[in-house]
C-alpha cells in the first residue's frame, strides 16, 4: 500500500508543487532585503557594537579602575592599569581592549558600577595595519565622546531591565 | 578548671573533643565550622565588640559571641540555626549603616572580610535611608593609607600597637555613633612594625599605600619568598602581577615570623623598580661606561681576572654582601678558589678581626626560644631596629617576666621594659669586663675595671635565671674591639651558664659563614682593603654602603686593575671605582636559599621576570666559572648548587667558641667617638632604594649627626645647626640633632647614608665642625 501511495505521489510532481508553492509566496510578499549602506537595518538600544568610555556632565571620565569589568572579561580582552592620579583620586593609567579577543558579549557593560564603559551601536569599523585592533584609553574616551547624547539615551531605555 | 582536662561539647550535632577552657572559636575554627568573626583575631586578646561571631548555646536565652566564651563539658551549640542567624543578620545590618558602598574604588575589594561575610549573611537591600556617618581623614604616614570611614571599630590596629608592636599610637575616641578610630593627636605611625595593621583591618580603613590603587587581588599570583633583609629570614608572599612584584604579605610561619612581617619587609620591594637598576651589562672604556653584550662583559672580566692570576692569584680578593644568596656566595666562593686564591669575606661591616675566624656567628638557639628566656644581656645592639621581630620575641619574653640587660653604645627607645647600660664604644668593654669580674670570670683586660652594683645586679641576674641567653648585635660586630667583646661575653657566658649567640646582620650572614665564604688563610674583608688588591669581584656589594670602612673601601678598590661587580644596582661609588658591571637580578626575581639566624635553610623560587637584561647571580657566576676554564660549573639550576651545598654543610650550625678575649682595647680615643650605626633603612641596597621607606620619619631623621647636650654646649652648637663631620681624611656635612640618647663624648653619625660614603671605620674618632 505504501509503495503504491509513494508511486501515486512522484507521478504527480507533488513534491515539486510544494517548493514551487513556497517559492510563489515569497515572490509575492513584502522583501526583507536591505540596500546596506543606504539603507540600514534598526538597532536596539542594547544593541553590542564598538565600546566606549562615557564622561560625567562635568567632563570628568568615569571610569574608576574598579577592574570588574577586566575581571568579568571572558575572553580576557580587557588590559587594565591603575595607580592614584594626582588629586588622589583613583584612575586608570591604562585601558585597553583588544578587539581581536573581544567577543561583544556586554558583561564589561554589565559590571560597570559607574556605567563608564558601554558597547555602542557602532559596527562598522576596521583595522588596516597591526595593532590598530588595541583601543587605547584615549580612543575609547574620544567614542564616547562623540556618542554621549545616543549612549545617555540607550542606557535610559534599557534601566528597566538591569 | 583543669586545663589539661578533656570534654565533649556538641556543634551542629556533630560532637567535638576539645580541652577545657578552650574558646568555642577556636574549638569550631579547627573542627572546620565557620563562624563569621570581625573583631576576634588568633593573635591578639578578646574584645568581642563585633556581636558577628554570635552562637546559640541550650541553656542560655540570648546568643552568646564565640570568641569569648569558654566550652564547658557537654555544652550544645547551634551556629546555624533561625536565632543564630537572625542575631547576624541584624548585627550585619547594623555594621553596614555606617560602612560606605564604595568598594569598586576601595583597595579591599575582593579580599575584604566585611565584603565575604556581608555575601553570606548580609540583607540585600538597606531600610536605612538617612545620612552615614563620615570621619575627617588623617595621615598617617607614607606606608598606610587611611579611610576611616570604612572603619567597623573591630579595635584590631589598636589592641596591635598595644599588645604586638608595644606602641599604643592608635586609639578609639568618642563613644556609640560618634566612636572613632585614629591617632588622636595627628601624628605618624612609626612603629617598625606598624605594615601589619593593614593585614589585621578586616576592611578598608587601612590599606597600603605604596600598593594604593594599583592591583586587585584576584589578578595577583602569589609566590613564597623569603625576607631579604635581617637575619630572621621571615616567610613572604610575592604578591605578581604579569611578571612584576606588586606587593608583598606574610607567609605565616609560627617558627619565624608567626603572621607578621616588619615594615622594611613588606615595603622594601619598591627598590626592584628603581630607576638606578642596572638592566645592561656595562665596560669601562676610557673612563666611559659604555653597554656591552652579556658575551663581551663576561669575556673581558674573565680575561681580566686570569691575566691577574696568572701573575698573582693572591691580587685577587673577592667581598661577597651577605644579603646574596647561598647559591651565589658559594659560586663566588668556588671561583676564587678556582683562580687560586683564599681572600674571599662577608663580613664587610666587622672591623676587628683577631679572634676566631671560623667559628659561626648564629643566635644560638631558635627564635621561638627566645620567647622563653629568663634573662637576656644584649651587647651593642638595636634589636628593635636592626632584627624586628626577634624584638617582638624578646617583648614577650619581657612581658612573661624576663628581665632584659642591654649595653649599648646608646640609649635605645624599647617597647619592652629594660635595664639599659649607655656608655661611649670604649666604656662597654670595661662594662662587659666589670660584669665578667661580677659574675666571677677572670679577664685579660690589664686596666683597673670598676665593679659597680649596676654590673653585680646584671650578673647576679644571668646566674640566677634557669635559661639566660647573651646575644651581641649589629653595633657589637661593628665595633672595634668585637673579638674582646666575644671572649667577654663567652666568659660570662661560661661563669653564669648562660647561652652565648651572635645575632647574625643580614639574611644570609649565616649561610654565608656555613658554607665558608671566609678566608682560611688569605685576607679578610678589612685587610683586604688596607692592602689593596689588583681585582677584585663584588658580589652585591656596594663600597661606599655597604664597608665598615667607605673611604677605605672606596681608595682601595678606585685604584685596584679590575673591578667586576656583580650588582644588581649601578650606584655613585660602582660607577666611579668598577670596570665592568654586570647586571644581576634583584629581590623576587631569583631562585636560591637563605640561612636564618637560627640556623634554618629556607629556599625560594624566582616570583617575577628578571628586569632588562639582567640575570640571576647564580647564572652569571656559573658562566663565568665556565669562561675561567675552571671544574665544578655544571650546574643546570640553583636546586643542584642548594643539594650539593646542604650535603656538605647542611647540619646545624654547632654552638662554637666565638674567640678568646685578645689584644688591646682599640676602641679608646681621645677627643669625640663615632657611633656609626647602620639605621634600619639603610641596612641594604634594596631596603635604600624604597622609596616609601625612604620617606619615612624614621628614614628622614637617621641622616642626621647626633650628639646630647652637654657635648653640644661644648662645641657651641645647637639642634638644626648644618655640622661637618670630619673624620680622618673624611668629611661629611650632616645637620645636627640633640638627642639626649647619646653617651657623653660621643657624636652619633649614621652609616650607609647619603654622605657618610666619605668617612671612616664606624667607629672611631671625629671631629664637628660649624658650617
Amino acid at each position: 500500500m505504501k509503495v503504491f501511495i509513494d508511486y501515486i505521489r512522484s507521478l504527480f510532481l507533488l513534491e515539486l508543487l510544494k517548493g514551487l508553492q513556497l517559492t510563489g509566496r515569497y515572490l509575492c510578499a513584502k522583501k526583507f532585503t536591505i540596500q546596506y549602506p543606504e539603507e540600514r537595518a534598526p538597532l536596539s538600544p542594547r544593541f553590542r557594537g564598538l565600546h566606549a568610555q562615557r564622561r560625567y556632565e562635568s567632563g570628568e571620565e568615569r571610569c574608576i579602575a574598579c577592574k570588574l569589568c577586566e575581571a568579568t572579561c571572558p575572553a580576557l580582552a580587557i588590559t587594565i592599569e591603575a595607580a592614584p592620579r594626582e588629586d588622589g583620586s583613583r584612575r586608570t593609567t591604562r585601558y585597553e581592549i583588544d578587539l581581536f579577543k573581544c567577543i561583544f558579549c556586554g558583561y564589561c557593560e554589565e559590571s560597570c558600577p559607574v556605567d563608564a564603559i558601554v558597547e555602542s551601536r557602532t559596527y562598522e569599523y576596521c583595522f588596516e595595519n597591526r595593532g590598530e585592533n588595541i583601543m587605547t584609553k584615549e580612543q575609547l574616551l574620544a567614542h564616547g565622546d562623540k556618542h554621549e547624547v545616543q549612549l545617555a539615551k540607550d542606557l535610559e531605555a534599557q534601566a528597566p531591565y538591569r | 578548671m583543669s586545663e589539661e582536662k578533656t570534654i565533649t561539647i556538641e556543634v551542629d550535632g556533630q560532637p567535638l573533643e576539645t580541652k577545657a577552657g578552650a574558646l568555642l572559636i577556636d574549638v569550631t575554627d579547627a573542627a572546620g565550622i565557620d563562624i563569621p568573626r570581625f573583631c576576634y583575631h588568633k593573635k591578639l586578646s578578646i574584645a568581642a565588640s563585633c556581636r558577628m561571631c554570635l552562637v546559640e548555646v541550650a541553656k542560655v536565652p540570648k546568643p552568646i559571641p564565640a570568641c569569648a566564651t569558654q566550652v564547658m563539658d557537654g555544652m550544645v551549640v547551634q551556629t546555624r540555626s533561625p536565632m543564630v542567624l537572625a542575631a547576624q543578620k541584624a548585627t550585619m545590618e547594623f555594621l553596614l549603616i555606617n560602612h560606605p558602598l564604595d568598594c569598586p574604588v576601595c583597595d579591599q575589594g575582593g579580599e575584604c572580610e566585611l565584603q565575604d561575610v556581608a555575601m553570606g549573611y548580609g540583607s540585600d537591600v538597606t531600610r536605612f535611608i538617612e545620612t552615614k556617618r563620615v570621619v575627617p581623614e588623617n595621615d598617617i604616614g607614607p606606608l598606610i593609607a587611611t579611610d576611616m570611614t570604612r572603619c567597623i571599630h573591630c579595635t584590631r590596629c589598636v589592641r596591635f600597637g598595644d599588645e604586638v608592636a608595644g606602641m599604643r599610637e592608635m586609639g578609639a575616641t568618642g563613644r556609640g555613633e560618634h566612636m572613632t578610630i585614629g591617632t588622636y593627636v595627628a601624628h605618624n605611625l612609626n612603629s617598625e612594625l606598624s605594615g601589619n595593621v593593614i593585614d589585621l583591618c578586616p576592611v578598608g580603613a587601612l590599606t597600603s599605600k605604596p600598593f594604593q590603587y594599583r592591583a586587585r587581588a584576584w589578578e595577583l599570583t602569589r609566590h613564597t619568598g623569603v625576607a631579604p633583609h635581617d637575619s630572621v629570614g621571615s616567610n613572604i608572599q610575592i604578591h605578581t602581577r604579569r611578571g612584576e612584584v606588586m606587593r608583598v604579605h606574610p607567609h605565616s610561619n609560627d617558627a619565624i615570623n608567626e603572621i607578621w612581617l616588619s615594615d622594611r619587609d613588606r615595603f622594601s620591594y619598591e627598590g626592584v623598580k628603581s630607576e638606578e637598576r642596572l638592566t645592561q651589562p656595562l665596560i669601562k672604556k676610557d673612563g666611559e661606561w659604555t653597554e656591552a653584550s652579556w658575551e663581551e662583559a663576561l669575556e673581558a672580566a674573565a680575561s681580566g681576572l686570569k691575566k691577574i692570576a696568572s701573575t698573582d692569584a693572591d691580587q685577587i680578593g673577592t667581598l661577597v654582601s651577605p644579603t646574596a644568596t647561598l647559591e651565589e656566595i658559594a659560586l663566588a666562593r668556588k671561583i676564587t678558589e678556582g683562580l687560586g686564591s683564599s681572600n674571599i669575606d662577608y663580613r664587610l661591616r666587622q672591623e676587628d678581626f683577631r679572634g676566631n675566624s671560623s667559628a659561626v656567628p648564629w643566635l644560638g638557639q631558635s627564635i621561638g626560644s627566645l620567647e622563653n628566656i629568663d634573662s637576656a644581656l644584649l651587647i651593642g645592639s638595636n634589636i628593635r631596629k636592626d632584627q624586628p621581630l626577634l624584638a617582638h620575641r624578646l617583648r614577650k619574653a619581657a612581658l612573661k617576666g624576663a628581665k632584659i640587660q642591654l649595653i649599648n653604645p646608646l640609649h635605645l627607645d624599647l617597647h619592652f621594659d629594660a635595664a639599659q647600660m649607655v656608655s661611649d664604644p670604649a666604656g662597654m668593654v670595661h662594662n662587659l669586663a666589670a660584669i665578667a669580674e661580677a659574675a666571677g670570670g677572670s679577664h685579660h683586660l690589664t686596666e683597673q675595671i670598676e665593679v659597680t652594683d649596676e654590673h653585680k645586679a646584671i650578673a647576679e641576674e644571668l646566674k640566677r635565671s634557669e635559661s639566660a641567653v647573651i646575644l651581641l648585635g649589629n653595633l657589637a660586630q661593628s665595633h672595634p674591639d668585637y673579638t674582646i667583646l666575644c671572649g667577654l661575653a663567652a666568659l660570662i657566658a661560661k661563669a653564669t651558664e648562660a647561652s652565648v649567640g651572635v645575632i647574625p646582620m643580614a639574611a644570609n650572614s649565616v649561610g654565608a659563614a656555613v658554607i665558608g665564604a671566609i678566608p682560611d688563610h688569605g685576607l679578610n674583608a678589612h685587610s683586604m682593603l688596607e692592602n689593596p688588591r689588583k681585582g677584585y669581584l663584588l658580589l652585591g656589594v656596594e663600597p661606599g654602603r655597604d664597608t665598615n670602612n667607605p673611604a677605605l673601601a672606596r681608595s682601595a678598590i678606585s685604584s685596584a686593575e679590575l673591578v667586576v661587580a656583580v650588582t644588581a644596582y649601578r650606584s655613585l661609588c660602582l660607577e666611579e671605582a668598577a670596570s665592568i658591571m654586570l647586571p644581576m637580578s634583584g629581590f623576587g626575581e631569583t631562585s636560591g636559599s637563605f640561612v636564618n639566624a637560627e640556623g634554618r635553610w629556607q629556599h625560594f623560587s624566582g616570583a617575577a621576570a628578571p628586569l632588562g637584561e639582567s640575570r640571576p647571580g647564580w647564572k652569571i657566576l656559573r658562566v663565568l666559572g665556565n669562561l675561567l676554564d675552571l671544574d665544578g660549573f655544571d650546574y643546570s639550576s640553583s636546586e643542584e648548587i642548594r643539594d650539593e651545598l646542604r650535603d656538605a654543610h647542611g647540619a646545624e650550625p654547632k654552638v662554637t667558641s666565638l674567640g678568646a678575649a685578645k689584644g688591646k682595647i682599640r676602641s679608646a680615643v681621645t677627643g669625640l667617638a663615632r657611633i656609626g650605626e647602620t639605621p634600619i633603612y639603610a641596612a641594604d641596597a634594596l631596603v635604600r632604594r624604597a622609596t616609601s621607606l625612604q620617606k619615612t620619619a624614621e628614614a628622614r631623621e637617621a641622616t642626621a649627626a647626633r650628639v646630647n647636650p652637654s657635648v653640644a654646649a661644648d662645641a657651641g652648637l645647637s639642634d638644626g645647626d648644618k655640622v661637618a663631620v670630619v673624620q680622618g681624611e673624611g668629611r661629611a656635612e650632616m645637620v645636627l640633632r640633640i638627642d639626649p640618647h647619646i653617651p657623653d663624648g660621643c657624636v652619633w653619625v649614621p652609616a650607609a647614608v647619603p654622605g657618610s660614603e666619605s668617612l671612616g671605620d664606624q667607629f672611631g674618632e671625629l671631629s664637628l665642625e660649624k658650617v
